[in-house]
């Protein structure tokens, strides 16, 4: 063991046991982010407050509510929201912090795809967050069902029942997750235990194998551009800051950060005290009955565009019936992003708009996603579903026809 | 610049995606129903433009109606308890005191003169039909005399205001049949009478300002089968004052940390938006080192 010398100051004690200043360096004041970013690189550090707000404000919530068929729709709607010392503050902030954290999630997802931050090395970035947007997706839909509305119960009801068709082991599959053969108690409680224990915890645990991904093939920039950080950060510290092309996380790039999260808070906050209906459907403020179903049932909005890829398919096609074949397209769409890496077989890693080819198909990506959202909310009735299905074999065309077009673009820039 | 141009970029296909999901989905699921008629302008089986004679109608109230109805404000009070008048009637009938106040005119003069067809429920009931409706319909009374009864019921409403108007109203037009278990109400007459007599089981009304929102309950409310056709729920005749008190007592309890939100809410962005600039201008300071 190495030498201790007396401590002049409690810094220094500290430093002394837990090696504050290295820490704080490789950490903090010289982990080094490209300079040439916009302010769409901070939406990581909003997803990460974002989670935190969440955490603290399901800690509020979790003082008070009972998960229990016959007392949790009263333990949210009338303990916590009414009588509860300012409960219904943690409730919409944590109702409407669940919507707007999947706004966030989808721009920075995209904002990797169009600057194409998943590939040549950052392939672990892209898939500990795929990971992370699979896990807030069981969050997000565990969550719902907690106040136990009627859109809590018919949700899960329907999205459960998918599970059913899978071949073989679907009905017993679908026991298995209920823990009984509707929608129930045992239901409720495991939802419960997944959304206040098990998934947060995961979510931890893949938020830090994602920033330790970020750490090696470093942060992409505005331009693709690939350059040594050594020496850039070297000439950071030698003083010449304005010629360097890296920035420290602290105080240079978080104070960005700290500005975009500034705007968007008062964004969030706007929607949580004035306009929360679109996270806090108002079917979900009756009471949960198995008896009636609702005239329109529907996911949140999030999960729009993959649920209408389910629904897309509504008659047999060559003997195989609509509802195997949405499933099958369904599971498609939930897979086909985790190997976006290896589907994108271009070199270029540029802006999409600067790729000859790939801008058409990225734009067309989102056109067609903001289609399936809509259209997955719409009852599925005669035009709707001839939209609902185009747009479906679109989304799975755009990504089988994905290594070619990148291949074709591969060549025509030589590699390049 | 350019982020300014990502950022209306982002901002378009946002607010594409939330005027589909939310507005125009809204507008599919709920297409707009005809407006709210305050005048129930449909009913013309009286004319209400005959002026009523008070005293008459007393003598014509004790004579027709007392029977069945309690008038507790001129001193006639129930006979029977709640449970006993359920089981006779299939409903506990009102009591009359604040008739006069809280429906309109029009209204309660078509609704003597005929309660089936005023309150839109000759599905439920129709002439003839295996079920009637207890209270008989007044069409032998003359005009004069019906608006006499009125103007008689008018003449005893007591007057309130405020927060008390809010829940007598919703006692005396709503609470025969939907309790309000947030704010430790209970329907005078029990579910299982009901759902005999009417053939559904009326909802406890706690949350349904916030599930069904004040529009909607102004829609429907002054005429529930344009907005759920076959509903058993009648339509009962609200003067559009009166409805809004009702209005305001369903919000009063299912919302009742509104005026809360509203106010803290401002603080906070209020709050947010110094934090914002602090940020700004230190953003700014930080960054024009490395510029
Ligand atoms: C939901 C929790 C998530 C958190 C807290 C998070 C956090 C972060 C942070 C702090 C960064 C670095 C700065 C930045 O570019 O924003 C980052 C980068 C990145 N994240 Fe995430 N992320 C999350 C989800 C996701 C998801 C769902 C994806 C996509 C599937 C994803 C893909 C990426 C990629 C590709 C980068 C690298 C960007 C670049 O190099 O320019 N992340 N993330």
């Amino acid at each position: 063991m190495a030498e201790f010398k007396q401590a002049d100051s409690m810094y220094e004690w500290f430093d002394q046991r837990l090696g504050i200043d290295k820490f704080l360096k490789v950490m903090m004041t010289e982990y080094w982010i490209p300079k040439n970013i916009n302010f769409l690189w901070a939406m990581g550090v909003l997803l990460t407050v974002m989670f935190t707000i969440l955490v603290v404000s399901g800690i509020f919530l979790l003082m008070y509510y009972k998960p229990d068929v016959n007392m949790a729709f009263d333990s949210v709607n009338y303990t916590i929201m009414q009588e509860v010392g300012y409960g219904w503050l943690f409730r919409h902030i944590h109702a409407v912090g669940a919507s707007v954290v999947f706004l966030v999630i989808y721009i920075h997802m995209f904002t990797g795809i169009y600057y194409g931050s998943y590939k040549k090395g950052r392939e672990m970035i892209w898939i500990s967050g795929m990971l992370l947007f699979v896990l807030f997706s069981a969050e997000g839909f565990s969550g719902y069902m907690l106040p136990w509305g009627q859109m809590s119960y018919w949700a899960a009801y329907v999205i459960t029942e998918i599970f059913g068709g899978i071949p073989l082991i679907g009905g017993d599959l679908v026991v298995w997750i209920r823990g009984n053969f509707y929608v129930s108690d045992s239901t409720l409680t495991r939802f419960f235990m997944l959304h206040v224990l098990l998934v947060p915890l995961a979510i931890i645990g893949a938020i830090v194998l994602h920033f330790y991904a970020l750490r090696f093939p470093h942060v992409n920039n505005e331009a693709g551009e690939f350059f040594d950080f050594d020496k850039e950060s070297e000439k950071y510290l030698a003083g010449d800051k304005k010629n360097s092309k890296v920035v420290p996380f602290w105080p240079v790039f978080l104070s960005k950060d700290f500005f975009v999260l500034g705007f968007f808070l008062l964004f969030f906050f706007y929607l949580v005290f004035f306009h929360y209906d679109f996270a806090m459907d108002p079917v979900n403020f009756d009471k949960a009955d198995g008896l009636k179903t609702p005239a329109h049932i529907y996911p949140e909005w999030y999960f729009l565009w993959s649920y209408e890829v389910l629904r897309g398919f509504f008659f047999e096609i060559a003997g195989i019936s609509g509802k195997s074949l949405g499933l099958i397209a369904f599971a498609f769409a939930q897979g086909v992003f985790f190997v976006l890496p290896w589907l994108d077989r271009s070199p270029m890693v540029k802006p999409a708009n600067q790729r000859p080819y790939f801008k058409y198909w990225f734009w067309f990506l989102i056109a067609d996603l903001i289609v399936l959202t809509i259209f997955g909310k719409l009852p599925p009735t005669g035009a709707n579903a001839w939209v609902g299905f185009a747009s479906s074999i679109t989304f799975l065309m755009l990504f089988i026809t994905l290594p070619f077009i990148t291949r074709a673009e591969a060549k025509k820039v030589g590699g390049k | 610049m350019k982020e300014f141009k990502i950022l209306a970029i982002i901002a378009a296909l946002v607010g594409i995606t939330y005027y589909g999901i939310e507005p125009y989905a809204h507008h599919v699921m709920h297409p707009e129903v005809k407006a709210a008629d305050f005048a129930f302008e449909d009913l013309k089986n009286v004319d209400t433009s005959l002026a009523g004679n008070v005293d008459n109608g007393k003598v014509l109230v004790e004579a027709n109606c007392i029977a069945c109805h309690s008038i507790e404000k001129a001193g006639h009070l129930q006979i029977m308890s709640n449970a006993d008048a359920a089981a006779a009637y299939g409903v506990v009938p009102p009591d009359l005191s604040s008739s006069g106040r809280i429906y309109d005119k029009n209204y309660l003069a078509n609704f003597i003169f005929d309660p089936v067809s005023a309150m839109h429920l000759s599905h439920k009931y129709p002439v003839g039909g295996a079920k009637a409706f207890p209270m008989p319909a007044y069409n032998w009374m003359q005009p004069q005399e019906i608006m006499d009864v009125v103007a008689y019921l008018q003449s005893i409403a007591p007057k309130v205001a405020g927060k008390d108007a809010h829940k007598e109203t919703y006692a005396a037009a709503c609470g025969r049949c939907h309790s309000m278990s947030y704010a430790k109400f209970e329907a005078t007459t029990s579910k299982d009478a009901i759902k005999a007599y009417m053939g559904a089981t009326p909802p406890d009304l706690s949350q349904y300002i916030k599930s069904r929102k004040e529009h909607y309950l102004h829609g429907f409310i002054n005429d529930p089968q344009l907005l759920l056709a076959g509903t058993s729920m009648p339509r009962v005749g609200l003067s559009e004052k009166a409805q809004e008190e009702v209005i305001a007592y369903m919000e009063e309890t299912g919302d009742s940390k509104k005026a809360e939100r509203e106010s803290v809410g401002l603080w906070v962005m209020l709050y947010t938006f110094v934090f914002a600039i602090l940020a700004y201008l230190w953003k700014r300071k930080i960054w024009s080192e490395v510029h």
